[in-house]
């Protein structure tokens, strides 16, 4: 039971990680229609962007995470200025294709200017253990679950408190219709990826102090878990990409506690091959007709 | 007029090549180089064409071999397949060498050992490590290829016995990279070896190449009831496991083999997780033995930089075709390659070294001890 509670301990903090990322997925899948497959490689900017923050400028933890959102952000609104609104009328294989193409031109970019090797983050936050009732719980892996609750709580306000939140779920339900309301698209499009790349990079950031070690592709199978989570919970519905990514974290650990680890990743991938065959709106979707 | 000299003279020079059976002539011995001196494993290839080139050096000022000088013939295969194999051909039937050092990776070596059994050349490699390539299609060895390093499943057997006789482990648990051969073949070994003298296996996990959470593989084993972990892997996860067990207060003997040997295992694990972690290797520079010791002395003043196990390997391979052609008395191919298989113990930096019935090295195998990250023991495995 102890090792039970354990795993599920491991499992909410992997589980954080996949939910931030998969929280920008889901918003720009909502908005736009797009799987935007550069979102991992988002994270791993932001986790590179934390690393000169902290190594370079010798910024504390909370500057750095802050900064590493903040850049994250205007990249992904650069990108998809530059990248994806070109192709807001083309057709979605065409802005699909476009977003991998950008994903390989991020990491060929990241290898470039700092190197393909393996870099080690310097160490800001302790790593003491808590002892509680036999379980261990690291300080480090605290800091990610509160951040990712105090990340997801912020977003919830934002989306459906704000003007602009309501301005997204508006753009989300129907672009043309809300331009007739005097809503500005662009801007709503831009926000949101926005949103989405700073929760990545606030992502990428922790991953980095937690496991000390960044690299250039560090964002591809994280970026497809995430997209995996947010499939799972329901791509385009906020709870979903939450639920998601926890329950994929846990789903992950659980497997490896109780079955063998060889399996971890087959099973997560089994899992999206079922949601897409069983309930291909996932978990928390509602099953819609196409509007013909 | 002048051009048509030149060309009678290099026909004369040609046929008088061809006609003589091999190269032999009689002021020097030729030595071929095929490494990969441009390309994407250029850094393997320059460090062992370095030392090559010292042990040729030495060789000479020691008064060549058989009393003759010994001429190297350095070429760059650029990495490249196709290259290397025209490399290859061109130092067995241009430069008509007696024996050829290189290429550094097993995937070039594979490729140029029919080559150069096909012109009757022998042919070292100093690190190509994967099982089968000194065999052909039907399982025969060719006569002429050897190599100096030991293969990947060789060092999972030597790290079973040293956690059994040298650590008294008798219980395992195994995490090991399932994405990558190298680690396929020392995990097989290293179970095989382990449970044939005695041991059991607790557990079996593996990981796939680029994974950074191993916490619940962890917690998993935490409370199993074993002496020893053994993972055969890279240095890139490694690190992450040994620093998440060690943060975990699993504290029992780490051991890995020769993918543990780089400096980013340190920096990404830190001091205090790398207490108790042993890995197999080639070759270290933590000896005593005047041997290593001398080498690295002259590696550092030829170059400036430190020998890695790549170049430790180069220059025993350079050495014991020196050797060799020594022990044959000639430098005519056939005899030097009699001379390898008779070979018996050759001691270079990387050990003793012998061949077996398929020209794969026989050596001791070093295991090299950390304390804080630092390499601090070696003791050899036979």
């Amino acid at each position: 039971m102890l090792q039970f509670l354990q795993q599920i301990i491991n499992g909410l903090s992997l589980g954080s990680i996949y939910a931030l990322v998969a929280l920008g997925y889901t918003m720009v899948y909502g908005i736009i229609k797009l799987i935007n497959f550069a979102h991992g490689d988002i994270y791993m900017l932001g986790a590179y962007i934390g690393y000169i923050c902290i190594a370079y400028l010798n910024l504390p933890f909370s500057v750095a995470l802050i900064a590493s959102m903040v850049l994250c952000a205007l990249i992904g609104v650069l990108i998809e200025k530059v990248a994806y609104k070109p192709l807001r009328h083309a057709t979605r294989i065409a802005a699909l294709i476009t977003a991998i193409g950008v994903s390989y031109l991020l990491q060929n970019v990241t290898q470039t200017v700092m190197g393909s090797n393996v870099r080690s983050y310097p160490s800001v936050l302790s790593d003491a253990m808590i002892e509680f009732a036999g379980l261990r719980i690291s300080h480090q892996q605290l800091y990610i679950f509160i951040i990712t609750i105090v990340l997801m709580c912020a977003l919830q306000y934002i989306v459906k408190f704000t003007k602009m939140g309501r301005a997204m779920r508006a753009v989300s339900v129907d672009s043309d219709a809300a331009r007739l309301m005097g809503i500005n698209v662009d801007r709503t499009i831009s926000i949101t990826f926005a949103i989405g790349s700073a929760l990545a990079g606030a992502a990428g950031i922790m991953v980095g102090v937690y496991y000390n070690t960044i690299n250039p592709l560090m964002g591809s199978v994280p970026g497809l878990k995430a997209f995996i989570a947010a499939v799972f919970g329901g791509i385009g519905i906020i709870p979903g990409a939450m639920l998601g990514g926890f329950a994929i974290g846990i789903i992950e650990t659980l497997v490896i506690g109780y079955g063998s680890s060889l399996y971890k990743d087959a099973v997560v991938y089994a899992i999206l091959i079922l949601i897409l065959i069983l309930k291909p709106s996932g978990l928390l979707g509602k099953n819609r007709k196409e509007k013909v | 007029m002048k051009k048509l000299l030149v060309a009678l003279l290099a026909l004369m020079m040609f046929t008088a090549c061809s006609s003589g059976s091999g190269s032999k002539n009689s002021e020097s011995v030729k030595i071929g180089l095929n490494f990969e001196l441009t390309g994407e494993v250029a850094s393997y290839g320059n460090s062992e064409a370095d030392a090559v080139m010292l042990a040729i050096k030495h060789a000479n000022e020691d008064g060549g071999v058989l009393g003759k000088e010994i001429v190297p013939v350095k070429l760059d295969n650029q990495s490249d397949q196709a290259e290397t194999v025209s490399v290859q051909t061109k130092l067995a039937t241009v430069e008509k060498v007696t024996g050829i050092i290189g290429p550094a990776v097993s995937g070039l070596t594979a490729a140029v050992y029919p080559v150069a059994n096909e012109y009757g050349v022998v042919s070292i490699s100093a690190s190509a490590t994967a099982d089968g390539i000194t065999q052909d299609e039907n399982g025969d060895v060719f006569d002429y290829a050897f190599r100096v390093c030991f293969l990947d499943s060789y060092q999972g057997l030597a790290m079973a016995k040293f956690v059994s006789s040298e650590l008294g482990a008798s219980k395992a648990v195994v995490i090991g990279d399932s994405s990558s051969d190298y680690a396929k073949g020392l995990s097989k070994s290293f179970i095989n070896q382990f449970t044939s003298m005695g041991g059991s296996i607790v557990a079996e996990e593996s990981y796939v190449e680029g994974d950074t959470e191993f916490n619940s593989v962890l917690t998993k084993i935490k409370d199993m009831d074993f002496d020893v972990i053994y993972i055969p892997g890279y240095y890139g996860e490694v690190s992450l496991i040994v620093k998440q067990a060690r943060a975990m207060g699993i504290n029992v003997p780490i051991t890995g083999g020769d993918g543990f040997d780089a400096p980013e295992l340190l920096q990404i694990a830190g001091p205090e997780a790398l207490n108790d972690v042993y890995f197999t290797t080639a070759y270290t520079t933590v000896t005593t033995d005047s041997n290593v010791l001398d080498f690295v002395e002259a590696y550092k003043a030829e170059y400036n930089k430190d020998p890695d196990m790549f170049a430790a390997l180069a220059y025993d391979a350079a050495g014991i075709l020196i050797q060799a052609i020594e022990d044959a008395g000639s430098d005519e191919p056939e005899a030097v390659k009699d001379a390898l298989v008779a070979m018996d113990a050759y001691q270079g930096v990387t050990g003793k070294i012998s061949f077996d019935e398929l020209h794969n090295a026989e050596k001791s195998v070093l295991v090299v001890e950390l304390v804080d990250g630092v390499q601090a023991n070696s003791i050899e495995v036979e």
